[in-house]
């Protein structure tokens, strides 16, 4: 009796401590974007909307943004793209050394972003192609594509193939059997893999930082603020940043989970 | 649309392994075929070959007078209706049928008049926007039927398109599928292992085994004057008398077996020679009372082991007095009494008895269970 409870209490406490490992930090810096005060450290003086008026009220920092979305969306999409056809084409077709592609095509999620930076920076200067916010966005999709193209590989199955083969059948040339069956059919797992894909590009910073140069993305924007110091208005920026990776997870959830939920 | 459809000697391998081996087969324009077999015997196979999903080791197929060798599936005049129906689940029930009329450049409003039209013919009129989730497996296959008849094919390849349903749903399906042929006069190629669906749609069977045709009839012509042993047990139960050409005359056919000697009227199994293996196939309805009128032939007193009623007819199985290891199945009238250990006379319509090459793989069915 006396046990079951000790253990209980153990596997509460360990749950407690285990969300709170993971979350306190964020909570802590929401709660101080809050502050009424200039240092975002306790203790807390009560609240005020000041700092969140600040970040959007700085040219700097919302330029910063528009251009994070632009490198979001714009990289997601071409690496979603890619990573289909490169999945369509190993899934369904007999390549040679089709095992060796796909290790070839994955490979990338096990190289650090400092590598890939690094790789792309002596690249890119060798060629001669200047940085910009495009740098950044070849750089994203080099991290992103693997994922797409894991994520969608994963869902093509012999089922889908079958249908594939009725479209054919029914006349369909190749790429319409690509965009008009096998594309919205797989379209679950296509929108999963340009979420996650907008979700890191969104907050990705080592690539950012490197292939940049006078338009930044806003981790970068928010590291050259951290190096005046801390003040409550890095607070707020960073709980904005948190809170649109939070809304991308939940459209994703919604969107996404909810329609394969239903088939 | 309609067209005649002609395979000459098709053979297809897989590196050791022949799927189908020197198959040649005419098909007329208009024609409901059923190729029936085993899994395994090549009937899936010779399907794919025709809709171009697999080509020919060699041997030629024709659609309409031309060769089909080099062109792909979307540009033969064929379109297939498979097993899981393989519906477009993102699409309506309307867009799904209009799908081979849009690849064909057919305007939107008369693609979706034509497939509101087929979606009528199959009954699901009032679930065109409907998607194919919201169906049921019957209702499904009737969309995959109307989709593969709304681009006018001039053959419809069916795979196994029924073996996904009950029992009940299948025959009611055959019944609907036997109709929409007679209606569309669409040539349709069916494939399926059984044989009660094959008798009950097709104009003619194709029966197959090991890659080969056995045999090709109408569905009377197989189940009662099968060519083959093979065609004989798959067409449904039979029982298998071995024996040895005695003599062959004119008229009369001797043949001895375990049960005696048997004479048969002459006139349909020429091409017999003296002392070669033969078979006697007699289905178990075929057995007769011994008094009536007719002719009659006799394999001698049997013992009634047991017997169950199946509705129709009591199915009985009995040893007979001259070889008790060998297993008789006979039909016996609705009104017959059946006592287990009673004698009867196994009394045959001459006529009703096939007489085949060769002996079956296990010369004497064993009585195993009784």
């Amino acid at each position: 009796m006396i046990s079951s409870r000790f253990s209980k209490l153990l596997s509460w406490s360990y749950l407690i401590a285990l969300y709170g490992f993971i979350f306190l930090p964020v909570a802590v810096l929401v709660l101080f974007s809050f502050q009424d005060g200039r240092l975002p450290v306790p203790p807390f003086n009560g609240a005020t909307l000041k700092w969140y008026g600040e970040v959007f009220a700085d040219s700097r920092l919302m330029s910063a943004l528009g251009n994070s979305l632009m490198v979001a969306l714009g990289s997601a999409t071409v690496a979603c793209v890619l990573g289909f056809c490169a999945a369509y084409g190993l899934a369904r077709f007999v390549l040679p050394a089709s095992r060796l592609q796909r290790g070839l095509l994955i490979a990338p999620m096990t190289v650090s972003y400092l590598i890939i930076a690094l790789g792309l920076l002596t690249t890119f200067n060798w060629v001669g192609v200047s940085l910009s916010l495009w740098t950044v966005g070849i750089g994203h999709v080099v991290i992103n594509l693997p994922l797409c193209f894991a994520i969608i590989y994963a869902s093509m199955g012999d089922h889908q193939k079958n249908i594939e083969r009725a479209a054919r059948d029914l006349g369909a040339a190749e790429w319409q059997v690509m965009t008009q069956v096998s594309a919205p059919m797989l379209m679950p797992s296509i929108l999963a893999a340009f979420f996650l894909a907008v979700t890191f590009s969104w907050d990705e910073f080592i690539i950012a930082f490197l292939l940049s140069r006078f338009d930044v993305t806003l981790p970068v924007e928010i590291w050259s603020m951290l190096r005046s110091g801390l003040n409550p208005k890095t607070n707020a920026v960073g709980s904005v940043v948190f809170l649109v990776s939070v809304a991308l997870l939940l459209i994703l959830e919604l969107i996404v989970f909810r329609r394969t939920a239903k088939k | 649309m309609t067209a005649p459809v002609s395979i000459r000697n098709a053979t297809k391998t897989f590196g050791d392994f022949t799927a189908l081996d020197d198959v040649s087969l005419e098909i007329a324009a208009g024609e409901f075929i059923v190729l029936l077999g085993p899994s395994g015997c090549g009937k899936t196979t010779l399907l794919s070959l025709l809709g171009g999903f697999l080509s020919p080791t060699s041997g030629t197929i024709e659609i309409d007078g031309k060769d089909m060798g080099d062109v792909a599936p979307a540009k033969r005049p064929t379109t297939t209706m498979f097993q899981d129906y393989a519906l477009f689940p993102h699409m309506t029930l309307r867009d799904n049928v209009a799908f081979g009329l849009k690849m064909r450049k057919v305007g939107k409003a008369e693609r979706h008049a034509k497939a509101e039209e087929l979606l009528d013919m199959v009954g699901l009129k009032t679930s065109a926007n409907k998607k194919p989730h919201e169906l049921s497996g019957g209702q499904r296959q009737r969309v995959a039927l109307a989709r593969a008849l709304a681009v006018e094919p001039d053959v419809l390849l069916l795979d196994e398109p029924l073996g996904a349903l009950d029992l009940k749903l299948r025959r009611q399906m055959q019944d609907e599928l036997k109709a929409i042929q007679k209606r569309v006069g669409t040539t349709f190629v069916h494939v399926t292992h059984d044989q009660e669906e094959a008798m009950a749609i097709a104009d003619r069977i194709v029966v197959m085994n090991a890659g080969k045709i056995e045999d090709v009839g109408s569905p009377e012509n197989i189940y009662m004057q099968p060519k083959t042993l093979f065609s004989a047990s798959f067409m449904g139960e039979v029982n298998f008398i071995p024996g040895t050409l005695e003599s062959a005359t004119e008229t009369t056919l001797t043949i001895k077996t375990a049960l005696g000697s048997v004479e048969l009227p002459a006139f349909d199994h020429a091409g017999f020679t003296p002392d070669s293996q033969v078979t006697l196939a007699i289905r178990p309805e075929h057995f007769r009372a011994s008094t009536g009128t007719g002719p009659r032939v006799t394999l001698g007193k049997a013992k009634v082991e047991d017997g169950s009623f199946f509705g129709t007819h009591h199915r009985a199985h009995l040893s007979p007095l001259d070889y008790p290891g060998m297993t008789i199945t006979a039909h016996m009238p609705q009104s017959a009494i059946i006592e287990p250990g009673a004698w009867v006379e196994l009394t045959l319509d001459p006529a009703s008895i096939v007489l085949l090459p060769g002996h079956p793989p296990h010369p004497i069915q064993e009585s195993a269970a009784s």
